[in-house]
């Protein structure tokens, strides 16, 4: 197992930019690369990403590894797990980082199982073990009533892909150097067993959850589509983002884009409004980074009050006429 | 069509966080006492998938289940949901295994009951929540693999997948055999039918050992499992709630735009 060394991160692209959470991963890889005393490399799979290179260098990795084929244009889970478990045969990392997006949820698994590695998902903490030096992943678990800490044991690499938002980013220094190395990305498409068809981007109404500095979220309390228009007008009127619960998505009051959590969007704005949901884990588990949690939930036993910075018991079909009366008298000044 | 489907029982997950406890000592979680552990919830949507392409197309669904003690009333939920078989995969070396370990032994099971077109699961287990059993299984099976899928149709003699993305979802075209993880988005569970419960009680659900899957023991021992838990914990949370009052609900939330206004939040 000695013969694994370093660190290797799988980046993503994100209208043809290194994504938020390949920065974050830069960042982390950078802090574990200097406790260790490991090199940080990075593979980018595209059609065109060679020129992402220099920015990969200046957020902190020492090596890049460029993958280019048209095929690789958009993720595709056959072909890049063909690319990324060839580099780790090759470069034989003795960390590998992903991001738990839905690239990762579906490439990391399948590099385990290809590799025989081992592998924690969905990590809000990284650290090595100063006894070993091998990676401790720390995790949500029990959709985040406990946090399990995992180490791999006996195989190499140790996987584990990182919740977004949950590590510091990287920071720019475009004066870093390092070493670009072209790998020859050979995908065949007959060598795809999968084929994909179509992508459907489904546009969201109003602001993006991910970037909205305002998110208001109704629950299953919110009881139909009608009054929902209440956390519509809510969030208008801040400029902000909808969200919901799952019950309140699965109920068709909103579409399944707006879920918040634990297998939804994780957010991180600095107002969140929680009405009418009762606070499960899973549910904060979307929301937990949000500067300020506002709950408004008739149930003063409600989980969500455990979280929340602010707080009103009471009915949301009386407390948020009110609310937005004052607050659109408060706003005009 | 044959459909083999993956089902895991865990402890309820909707119990209230005020009731769940660990055992950090054994690095264990305690169940409730009185609350009855439940099918998984996305390993019940699987079974929902592969009823619906039952209704449509025709198929007969096994499910199986690794666990202890009660583990066959999850299979009778799936049998009264609609499934044809069940078998349950009970052995004191299958306690505890890491995902890896419990992909091999559900490999194993697989290989036994032999010609398969589909393999389900949920895309993750609603207790641990790794994510991870269903794509190392396909790996092990050496089959293709499609995650989180919100639909799955039978076509071209294959099947056509939608896989949830992040923004949108996306379609493909795989061939069969293959492995589908199924998330919630393929549509809420349908009730057991009073006939559904009467044949899952009458059903024979054979348990099978580690002997009868092949596996040695030792494969699958403590010792050399890919991962191990070294601590678990529950998360302190300090954070005090400032609760907003006023003589009636509006005065309330008059005061709480007040509050928001001055503390530089709004
Ligand atoms: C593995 C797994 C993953 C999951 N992932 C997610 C996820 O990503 N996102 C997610 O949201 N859930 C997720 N869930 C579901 C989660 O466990 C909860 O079931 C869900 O979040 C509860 O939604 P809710 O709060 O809307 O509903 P409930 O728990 O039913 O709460 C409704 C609340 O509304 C209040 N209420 C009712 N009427 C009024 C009124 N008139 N005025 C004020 N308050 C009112 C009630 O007091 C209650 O607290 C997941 C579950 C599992 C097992």
């Amino acid at each position: 197992m000695d013969t694994h060394k370093g660190i290797l991160l799988c980046g993503e692209i994100e209208k043809g930019r290194l994504a938020p959470i390949t920065v974050e991963l830069l960042g982390i890889g950078r802090v574990l690369a200097d406790k260790t005393g490991q090199e940080l490399s990075i593979l980018l799979m595209g059609s065109d990403v060679g020129g992402l290179s220099e920015e990969a260098l200046a957020y902190g990795a020492d090596k890049v590894y460029v993958a280019e084929n048209p095929l690789l244009e958009h993720y595709h889970s056959d072909a890049c797990t063909m690319v990324a478990a060839d580099l780790c045969r090759k470069a034989l990392p003795s960390i590998l980082l992903l991001g738990n997006t839905d690239i990762g949820r579906d490439l990391a698994p399948r590099l385990a199982g290809r590799l025989q590695a081992g592998l924690a998902t969905d990590a809000v903490e990284l650290d090595i073990d100063p006894d070993t030096g091998l990676l401790v992943v720390t995790r949500p678990v029990f959709g985040g009533n406990a946090l399990a800490s995992v180490m791999v044991r006996n195989v190499r690499p140790q996987i584990a892909t990182v919740r977004p938002k949950t590590v510091k980013p990287a920071e720019k220094d475009t004066s870093r150097q390092g070493q670009v190395i072209r790998m020859v990305a050979e995908v065949a498409s007959s060598t795809l067993k999968v084929q994909v068809v179509e992508r459907v981007e489904e546009k969201v109404e109003g602001v993006r959850l991910e970037d909205a500095e305002v998110v208001v979220s109704g629950g299953r309390g919110i009881g139909s589509s009608q009054n929902y228009e209440m956390i519509w007008e809510l969030a208008r009127l801040l400029e902000g983002a909808v969200g919901a619960t799952r019950p309140a998505c699965e109920e068709g009051w909103i579409p399944m884009l707006h879920q918040v959590g634990q297998t939804g969007k994780i957010v991180s704005p600095k107002l969140y409004i929680a009405v009418a949901l009762s606070g499960a884990m899973q549910h904060i588990a979307g929301c937990s980074g949000s500067k300020c949690i506002v709950a408004i939930n008739q149930d003063p036993e409600a989980n969500i009050f455990k979280v929340a910075h602010y707080g009103v018991v009471g009915d949301f079909k009386e407390i948020l006429p009110a609310f937005m009366g004052k607050l659109k008298e408060l706003l005009a000044k | 069509m044959h459909i083999i489907v993956c089902v895991k029982q865990i402890p309820d997950p909707e119990i209230p966080s005020a009731k769940f406890k660990i055992d950090p000592a054994t690095k264990k979680v305690v169940p409730p006492a009185g609350v009855p552990p439940v099918i998984s919830v996305f390993d019940e949507r699987a079974v929902e998938a592969a009823c619906q392409l039952k209704d449509k197309n025709g198929a007969k669904i096994t499910v199986i289940s690794m666990g202890q003690g009660k583990v066959a009333d999850v299979v009778k939920h799936a049998l009264s949901m609609g499934a044809d078989d069940g078998i349950t995969l009970q052995d004191s070396a299958f306690d505890n295994l890491d995902s890896y370990g419990t992909a091999h032994v559900l490999s194993k099971a697989i290989q036994k009951i032999g010609e398969y077109d589909l393999v389900l699961c949920g895309r993750q287990a609603a207790d641990w929540d790794s994510g991870q059993v269903g794509s190392i299984l396909a790996e092990m099976l050496g089959i293709p693999v499609v995650t989180i899928a919100r639909n799955i149709q039978a076509a071209d003699g294959g099947l056509r997948v939608e896989r949830v993305l992040k923004d949108g979802y996306e379609v493909v075209q795989a061939p069969m055999p293959c492995l589908v993880t199924v998330s919630n988005e393929v549509g809420l569970p349908r009730l057991p039918t009073g006939m559904g419960i009467i044949t899952a009680t009458r059903k024979k659900i054979p348990a099978w050992t580690a002997q009868d899957i092949e596996i040695d023991p030792a494969q699958v021992a403590p010792e050399g499992a890919h991962t191990e838990i070294v601590k678990l914990s529950v998360p302190i949370r300090d954070v005090q709630c400032e609760i907003v009052t006023g003589k009636d609900a509006g005065e309330a939330a008059v005061e709480l735009a007040v509050r928001l206004r001055a503390a530089n939040i709004i």
